[in-house]
């Protein structure tokens, strides 16, 4: 037998996939709840193992089969992969407790233990992606996350579920097709997959020509998976119309886990010297980020469906994270960073309590169905002004942290402009916060929330976990601002 | 179709070779075109076929939806299941070299056991898919 910490990067894949497996076969919603749990908190303590050893050993390098990483997959776990696949682990340990009643609830029994194994596929395949070294192979695990998605959205109660799902499912499609064409380019100009190989290769290509194709459909591929605006259409109706559970997970996880493949791609293969040497990447993305931040700002401030108003949100807060990659300074980029892990927990937690909050009155997420109900379900709201402080970037929350390198780095670059629309569109989201927090704690309770009790506990631990996270990591600012650094550092190929 | 003896001597004839050419696709996938997903979908249409001609009835009775919804997993397990047989046998995950004393013999039989693995989900899923439409009305 092989020592077990040797094989721990695919055990990191595998341990879901068997749970998947299990989750179907188990046919009753409760028993695929259970290892949905156990597999959520073996999955977050493998990651943990991983970042340690790569903090304080070395990157880890896994060949798949025992093949060479010039013609196997290599599974690699360095500075960059590792806090995000301790982040999607984290998530996924944290919010399982609050599918057990919200599942139990907006599902039909039948489909319950179907929809775990569905969690578990997209845990797999976020997983997957994040882990791998092979540029196909990402794909193989965009596919995988990408279709258990659909699913997971599809099987949301209302009817216009099936029709977010359809739309997601097509946009989705184009662009994991995009992206393989890139990949299909890439591996015909330099003969191998792995990214690594592919990194040193491109350097000595001579005609540039198809790499600059590859370079903008990995792009544009990989930006529809994130919803960069204007490639965000798909997603305020999926976030709003799948079930609750679905969305705390996809909101928290998924858009970031395709963040970090582009940022991968664009730092770590292309080279940001190369890119901004061919193509104007970095100006198209400063603006199409700018933008995103202000406009769907704006959307969110006049939307009534609280969950499309925090899917809106996300778009916007998207953008805050592209605009730090795009900057291409060290703290642009520990920025961007620190804002993929802070805006993971941040936007969990909003959605947990929303999840909650639509769980008690009825299912309705309408605006109006809100009223009155942060005297019913107090710790649930308070929740959710905490997590909305982070949302806005108080300091002593997670937010702050990541805005503060954002603006840190505008200002280095001499762009006070951005550094005021970094401040200003912050405060939009005071607006479009308040108007719920107004709503849920100085209206007279409604029909809908006349009745409401507090969360259950389920659903309570859960929510306290990722507030109290926004809070811990705002306080404690060292833990991810370190390894936001460190991730940067070796984005940017100045990591000693 | 119950009285269109045409369709119902043809399909009897044709369902043998059907699932025949499924396992040829299958097994030749190692030297030519094909392999598990292609074999997947050919056996499943030979069932298929039979159900559009039998009647749903009658398919269910043969592959029956527990059967169907059970193998979909299990496919994935076997494959996954050939990946852990790597670790038993000192190896990394997937690595089948020492599955069998001859690498060479070993490597055929990794690759064996996953493309069967890939058969029987890739068959059962597109079952499941008929049973889903074909059943639509009932449920």
């Amino acid at each position: 037998m092989l020592a077990l910490v040797d094989q721990l990067p695919p055990l990191l894949v595998i341990v879901p996939l068997f749970g998947a497996i299990l989750a179907a076969l188990a046919r009753k919603g409760p028993i695929a709840w259970g290892i949905a749990q156990i597999v959520a908190v073996a999955v977050l303590l493998i990651a943990a193992a991983l970042l340690v050893q790569v903090y304080y050993v070395d990157t880890i390098s896994y060949r798949i089969g025992g093949w060479a990483p010039e013609i196997g997959i290599e599974y690699r776990v360095d500075r960059i992969n590792a806090p995000i696949l301790l982040l999607v682990a984290a998530i996924a340990a944290a919010i399982v407790p609050f599918a057990f009643r919200s599942v139990a609830a907006e599902l039909p029994e039948e489909r319950q233990a179907w929809f775990y194994a569905m969690f578990l596929l997209c845990l797999t395949g976020l997983l997957g992606i994040a882990i791998t070294g092979d540029a196909f192979n990402a794909f193989v695990f965009l596919e995988i996350s990408s279709l258990s998605t659909y699913t997971l959205i599809a099987l949301g109660r209302n009817r216009r579920a099936l029709v977010a799902a359809y739309q997601y499912l097509i946009v989705g499609t184009i662009g994991a097709t995009f992206y393989v064409i890139g990949v299909g380019l890439l591996y015909i100009m330099t003969g191998t997959l792995n990214l690594g190989l592919i990194a040193e290769r491109i350097a000595e290509i001579e005609s540039a020509r198809p790499v600059l194709a590859a370079l903008a459909f990995i792009i544009v591929g990989i930006s529809l998976k994130l919803a960069l605006f204007p490639l965000h259409l798909w997603l305020p109706n999926a976030y709003a119309y799948a079930p609750s559970f679905a969305t705390i997970f996809l909101a928290a996880t998924a858009t970031k886990v395709a963040v970090y493949l582009l940022a991968r791609y664009i730092f770590g293969v292309f080279g940001i010297g190369f890119i901004s040497s061919a193509l104007p990447v970095n100006q198209v993305l400063l603006l199409l980020s700018t933008v995103a931040i202000v406009v769907a700002a704006l959307v969110a401030v006049y939307e009534d469906n609280v969950k499309r108003m925090l899917a809106y949100s996300s778009v916007g807060q998207i953008g805050y994270i592209i605009l730090g990659l795009a900057m291409a300074t060290a703290s642009g980029v520990t920025g961007g960073y620190l804002h993929i892990l802070a805006h993971g927990i941040t936007k969990g937690a909003l959605f947990a309590a929303v999840g909650a909050a639509v769980f008690r009155n009825g299912g309705s997420a309408r605006l109006g169905d809100f009223a009155g109900i942060g005297r019913r379900m107090p710790l649930t709201m308070t929740a959710f002004v905490i997590a909305g402080l982070s949302l806005v970037g108080i300091p002593g929350t997670v937010g702050f942290l990541s805005k503060w390198y954002l603006v840190l780095g505008a200002i280095e670059l001499g762009w006070w402009w951005l550094a005021a629309i970094i401040v200003l569109s912050s405060l939009l989201a005071i607006l479009y916060l308040g108007r719920v927090v107004e709503v849920a704690f100085f209206r007279e309770p409604v029909a809908a929330t006349a009745r409401a009790a507090e969360a259950p506990p389920s659903m309570l631990l859960t929510l306290g976990l990722l507030t109290a996270a926004t809070v811990v990591f705002g306080l404690r600012t060292d833990l991810l601002a370190g390894s936001a650094r460190a991730a940067a550092a070796a984005l940017l190929g100045t990591a000693p | 179709m119950r009285f269109d003896a045409i369709l119902r001597v043809a399909t009897k004839i044709f369902l043998p070779l059907v699932l025949l050419f499924g396992l040829y696709v299958q097994f030749h996938g190692d030297y030519g075109p094909g392999g598990g997903f292609q074999a997947g979908v050919i056996v499943a249409a030979g069932f298929i076929l039979y159900g559009l001609i039998y009647g749903l009835s009658a398919l269910t009775r043969i592959v029956p939806p527990w059967l169907v919804e059970t193998m979909v997993p299990l496919g994935v397990a076997i494959y996954a299941g050939t990946g852990v047989a790597g670790w038993l046998t000192g190896g990394n995950f997937l690595d089948y070299s020492r599955l069998r004393e001859d690498v060479h013999l070993a490597q055929e039989t990794g690759v064996f056991l996953v493309e069967l693995g890939v058969l029987i989900t890739v068959s059962s899923t597109m079952l499941a898919i008929f049973y889903a439409f074909a059943g639509r009305d009932r449920s």
